[in-house]
């Protein structure tokens, strides 16, 4: 028994440090990346005992300073919620992690350990879910710094996130239609297979306008640019603005974890290639983690990219572009599996 | 509006391809660089203490009073740059050169910076060159108002830039810096 639960403690703990690590290195990633991409160098100053491995340290420096700094409450500000906002962001933000396979089962002593932190036959919804209430940590900052830029840009994040997520919700739709289950493990191993015998059947293979819809859609609920209206450096200072020390970290943090799930979440699982067991789950894990740092790439070339939706813009292209757009998704996944009946799994 | 821009989606991939080709052309020089190639550069970044890049003969940089062969100041305390200065920066106390052939030379000759302009017109309306702007330092600061205040002996103690672009006199602490 004592056993059992170390495994779901290894679990969960696995999950936990694989997010919150890579939170913390992609901060030097963006910096590093976004700097490449303009000709430029980018963060390469701090150094621990003249080492600075190109700029590697900063992250570590931007904790201290963050944890050092004053944290600031305004006046009038409701303390409870003010204090709590960021842990419910930031706590949504991490369990959404939970039902995320990261490998198929792992056979180990005659036991079968699930590579996910947690099982969940509704896995798909258990993420949407989470990911949903995270808006409540963004509405109760605006709302508790008793300051209006702060209330109108938790309510630009709130709109946001939802044209966004209805455009996300129904265009999970056609994947769950075609792989025919809510269990995300199923839904990545019903990728395992091959359509005419040599195309694996990914999600970007069989649901190729679902993909591109998720993607963008993926990329405005995280309110990165270019759908960083709540934050609007040049219009409005945002919700940010009185946020400050620790509480601004795990805001960004906040922020920099959901795309993550976005990710893993529509390349997940990998090839069966004829080999060890532990070599099979090890590939399996290292494909995952590849699948995932490439999507980051990707978002992070759109983030540098393109300039930000002006906020009309942004919802005119939630609620006008992503959502129809889905539905007809829908209307497509389904008039496809009764042509060619039936589902590949 | 062309079709392709209302779409967006052509546009976006054009944008990313752009953004890309930047990408992985200096990541290339990059790691060229690192792997010995050193004319290789990913970034047109200077890298500022370490680097500076050249500046131009005409720089008006920081102010030096120019010396005879004895030492002593080549002003004659005339108080033309006094007089000419826009900022009344410059404040001249004269008094009397111990050689009888010159006629005067500064007692004292503050130049408060915090209160110059850099329009080089001192330097235009000297009579005998005595005065000039070609320190190439450009990084002075003080804490304090006071400590902007450059003296006569730390004016004289500078050198003219170097051939190498790079000034030949470290950043001066002026006397008058109080921190």
């Amino acid at each position: 028994v004592i056993l059992d639960v170390g495994i779901v403690f290894g679990r969960v703990f696995f999950v936990i440090m694989f997010v919150l690590n890579l939170g913390g290195l992609l901060g030097w990633v963006e910096r590093k990346q976004s700097a490449i991409m303009q000709d430029r160098i980018g963060a390469n100053r701090a150094s621990i005992l003249g080492f600075r491995v190109m700029g590697l340290f900063h992250p570590i420096a931007d904790a201290i300073k963050l944890l050092t700094k004053e944290d600031f409450r305004p006046a009038r500000a409701d303390r409870f919620l003010f204090t709590l906002a960021p842990f419910v962001s930031v706590f949504f933000g991490l369990v959404a992690f939970a039902s995320i396979p990261f490998g198929d089962t792992l056979r180990l002593a005659g036991r079968e350990i699930p590579l996910q932190a947690i099982t969940l036959n509704v896995g798909v919804l258990y993420v949407f879910a989470m990911l949903s209430l995270g808006v409540y940590g963004v509405m109760m900052a605006g709302w508790a710094s008793a300051n209006n830029y702060a209330l109108l840009g938790g309510q630009r994040a709130a709109a946001l996130m939802i044209s966004s997520e209805i455009a996300i919700g129904a265009s999970i739709v056609g994947v769950i239609m075609i792989y025919g289950s809510l269990n995300m493990q199923d839904i990545v191993r019903g990728q395992g297979q091959l359509l005419f015998g040599w195309l694996p059947a990914w999600g970007i293979v069989t649901q190729p306008l679902a993909f591109i819809l998720f993607l963008t859609a993926g990329i405005a609920a995280t309110k990165r640019a270019p759908f960083d209206t709540p934050e609007g450096e040049s219009e409005i200072i945002g919700y940010f603005v009185e946020y400050s020390g620790m509480t601004t970290a795990l805001f960004l943090g906040g922020w920099q974890v959901p795309w993550l799930v976005a990710d893993g979440f529509h390349f997940p699982g990998g090839a069966i290639v004829a080999l060890p067991h532990l070599a099979v789950v090890l590939l399996q894990v290292g494909a995952f983690v590849v699948k995932v740092s490439v999507m980051i790439f990707v978002m992070m070339l759109v983030r540098w990219t393109l300039p930000r939706f002006r906020y009309d813009q942004a919802m005119r292209l939630g609620w006008l572009g992503l959502f129809p757009l889905s539905i007809l998704n829908i209307v497509l996944t389904g008039a496809a599996l009764l042509l060619f009946g039936g589902r590949p799994s | 509006v062309r079709l392709t821009q209302r779409f967006y989606l052509a546009e976006i991939v054009e944008g990313i391809v752009i953004t890309s080709g930047h990408f992985f052309r200096n990541m290339g020089k990059h790691i060229a660089h690192a792997l010995g190639r050193r004319d290789a550069r990913g970034a047109v970044t200077i890298q500022y203490p370490e680097e500076r890049r050249p500046y131009s003969p005409r720089l008006r940089s920081l102010h030096r009073l120019v010396r005879r062969e004895d030492g002593s100041p080549r002003c004659v305390a005339c108080m033309m740059c006094e007089t000419v200065c826009p900022a009344h920066c410059i404040y001249i106390v004269a008094t009397e050169h111990p050689n009888p052939e010159i006629e005067k030379m500064p007692e004292r000759f503050d130049i408060d910076l915090g209160k110059c302009v850099f329009c080089g017109y001192c330097v235009e309306a000297c009579p005998e060159d005595a005065i000039r702007m070609d320190t190439g330092i450009l990084e002075f600061s003080s804490y304090s108002r006071r400590g902007m205040i450059y003296t006569r002996d730390v004016l004289l103690s500078l050198e003219p830039v170097g051939a190498d672009g790079r000034p030949a006199s470290p950043v001066p602490i002026p006397a008058s810096r109080t921190v």
